[in-house]
């Protein structure tokens, strides 16, 4: 990288107090993210890619969170920031595209009034202005007859349309970084693909940084340019796109990539899965998280790997204690395919007591 | 919309008719509810107690006498078996009392209750929300007639800080109005501020957690504009309701206890006195105006509900 990040994250832990426990929902997470370039944040439900995302603009804050590390914003400071600082890069900086369009917009309210809103938290303009801007940026993601439908409330949208409205709503103050949390989840393919089209267009209008959070691989090759894999709670690998797909160091990696459904090769009569579950939060394993699942599993994993780079490209970074050369030889299950073997481990976990 | 008013108003008459048709038959039932006995007095003889029946038509069939009984509450010349008063003269003498008493009143507990139910939801669980949650419960739990009488023998009849009852028109006295109303408000609000804030209170928890209130929140507007924009106006949807129908029954004579404990000569004390002396006449009307007004708030109601949540359509 040779520009200078836009947003630094640094050790960044958030746990919170519940009646089973405290929930170490992220744990030591350390990111860049520069002007124009995509970090796409990968892992399952509950791996903690989504906290992260929301605690960057403290949305995430409650009296039973807890955090650590920082995240750099230029001079500021989000983690530890007043919730009047981050009120004022909420939406105009760092803007945030949530999952459920649905959900994620007010009911009650119409479309030009909930993006106005938001140009009006930021700037002194008045309501005919911010009108104006909200139908320009209608029209700017996709929205046809943008001035006729802005007075429209949510549910009159499709669902590819308010995801629309939603990404019109996190452009409105031109952020410099765009979070955006699953946001083609929702949404069947075709209009997916429309969806990614727009960000790939704004990411070239506008030279944001884009903070893409999905479980959808197909999504990271698609727009990625680095990627985070996230596993109960910590980045277990961060690297490259190509590294991440063409040579992943960690197992869980390895398993992810192994699992996808792959239009270019035989069908296999069932896809190959990671053993086991992901643990609970409350009460994750000592040392490598992955542990209990991995087939790979030594001494070592005991002792919580710390992410670095152990290959030979420097900015390519994983959690896993295997050698490169082990790693190498242990990630082809097949001749030329990738993927976490689940031989004899598996029979075993799945044998019945 | 069209079509929803014509429906609300069949409606409207269909209930009116059953309600009236009801209310008819249990003052028939009751024991010793003759109202030829109630009419001749002091003394009366079979024979002047057949006149009576004759004259006020009691020989004919029971349906006979509710279709004459309906008949004169529309015409306005009903006229009551206990005084020979003119029953709709009498409840319009009665309504700006029972107006008065329910505009402010409703007025009072909403907004109380929406200060509370808000303030306690952005505290709950702490101790402010724990206080006025044991509060909420008190107000719930204290009857009008026990807090009316109490308010009334320590505030107006023993310290003389409010006057002891009795109702003096707007129009007399703006001032002095107030002052006799200042009690009766309070105390029919205690039981809707109590119900009102906890109900709110919850409603606000649930908003709370929404993604929407997530989004106002990420697009960097202010605690206070997040809470009165997002999360107040969709907790208020459903409140609207109850207090459209809660109005509509305390104009309707609803407030029958505060009206007779603060002696306000409103539409409930006139109806809590003709209940008392089995008075068919004043009770038929004034439950008919009563359920007119809860049907007709009802619809008013809906119609605002649609105003509010553009989700749902009138049909």
């Amino acid at each position: 990288m040779t520009t200078d990040p836009v947003l630094t994250v640094r050790d960044l832990a958030v746990s919170f107090a519940t009646d089973d426990g405290v929930v170490q929902a992220v744990d030591n997470v350390s990111f860049d993210v520069s002007a124009g370039e995509v970090l796409a944040i990968v892992g399952e439900s509950g791996s903690g890619k989504s906290v992260t995302a929301m605690t960057l603009l403290g949305l995430t804050r409650s009296p039973n969170a807890r955090f650590a590390g920082t995240a750099h914003y230029g001079a500021t400071e989000l983690v530890n920031a007043s919730e009047e600082e981050l009120r004022r890069i909420r939406g105009a900086e760092i803007a945030m595209v949530f999952q459920d369009a649905m959900a994620a917009l007010n009911p009650v309210q119409r479309i030009g009034r909930q993006i106005a809103e938001q140009i009006q938290a930021h700037e002194d303009v008045s309501d005919a202005e911010a009108r104006d801007r909200a139908v320009a940026l209608l029209e700017r993601v996709g929205i046809p007859r943008a001035r006729e439908r802005i007075d429209a409330y949510p549910h009159e949208f499709s669902g590819g349309m308010r995801q629309r409205v939603m990404i019109a709503l996190a452009l409105s103050c031109d952020p410099r970084i765009l979070i955006a949390d699953e946001p083609t989840t929702a949404l069947d393919v075709t209009i997916q693909a429309q969806i990614l089209e727009r960000f790939r267009e704004l990411r070239e209008q506008t030279n944001a940084a884009l903070i893409l959070v999905t479980h959808d691989l197909g999504v990271v090759a698609d727009i990625a340019d680095r990627v985070a894999v996230m596993y109960a709670g910590r980045i277990v690998e961060h690297g490259t796109l190509d590294e991440i797909f063409y040579d992943p160091r960690h197992p869980y990696t390895w398993g992810l990539l192994g699992s996808i459904a792959r239009i270019d090769k035989p069908r296999p009569p069932r896809l190959p899965t990671i053993p086991g579950l992901p643990p609970s939060l409350a009460d994750r394993p000592q040392g490598c998280h992955l542990r209990p699942r991995c087939p790979h599993e030594f001494a070592e994993c005991a002792k919580v790997p710390p992410l670095e780079a152990r290959g030979t490209r420097a900015g390519h970074a994983d959690r896993c204690w295997l050698s490169p050369e082990q790693k190498v030889a242990l990630r082809e299950v097949l001749p030329g395919e990738i993927g976490l073997r689940a031989k004899e481990h598996a029979a075993a976990t799945e044998a019945p007591a | 919309m069209a079509r929803f008013i014509v429906r609300r108003v069949i409606a409207m008459v269909a209930v009116l008719f059953a309600i009236s048709v009801v209310t008819f038959a249990i003052f028939n039932v009751i024991p010793n509810s003759d109202p030829a006995v109630r009419l001749a007095g002091h003394n009366q003889t079979t024979g002047q107690l057949d006149a009576i029946r004759q004259q006020w038509g009691f020989d004919k069939p029971l349906y006979v006498q509710y279709a004459r009984t309906m008949q004169k509450i529309f015409t306005g010349d009903v006229v009551s078996y206990a005084n020979q008063v003119n029953v709709v003269d009498e409840i319009k003498h009665d309504l700006p009392a029972t107006l008065s008493l329910a505009i402010g009143a409703a007025l009072l507990w909403m907004g109380v209750a929406v200060a509370i139910g808000l303030y306690t939801a952005m505290r709950a669980g702490r101790f402010a929300d724990r206080f006025l949650t044991v509060l909420a419960l008190i107000g719930i739990s204290m009857p009008v007639f026990w807090v009316g009488a109490l308010m009334n023998y320590y505030l107006g009849f023993k310290w003389k800080i409010f006057p002891n009852g009795g109702y003096v028109p707007l129009t007399q006295n703006p001032l002095d109005w107030a002052y006799h109303l200042i009690l009766p408000w309070t105390a029919l609000s205690l039981l809707f501020i109590g119900v009102y804030s906890r109900v709110l209170r919850s409603n606000v928890l649930d908003t709370i957690n929404d993604d929407y209130v997530r989004t106002a929140r990420a697009k960097g507007l202010s605690e206070r504009q997040v809470m009165l924009r997002h999360v107040l106006r969709n907790s208020l949807i459903p409140i609207v309701t109850l207090w459209g129908l809660d109005f509509a029954a305390v104009i309707g004579g609803g407030a029958i206890l505060t009206e007779t404990v603060f002696d306000l000569q409103g539409v409930g004390q006139y109806a809590a006195e003709s209940v008392g002396q089995l008075d068919i006449p004043p009770v038929l009307t004034i439950v008919m105006f009563g359920a007119f007004f809860v049907v007709a708030l009802n619809t008013v109601v809906d119609i605002l509900y649609a105003a509010l949540d553009p989700r749902i359509r009138l049909a």
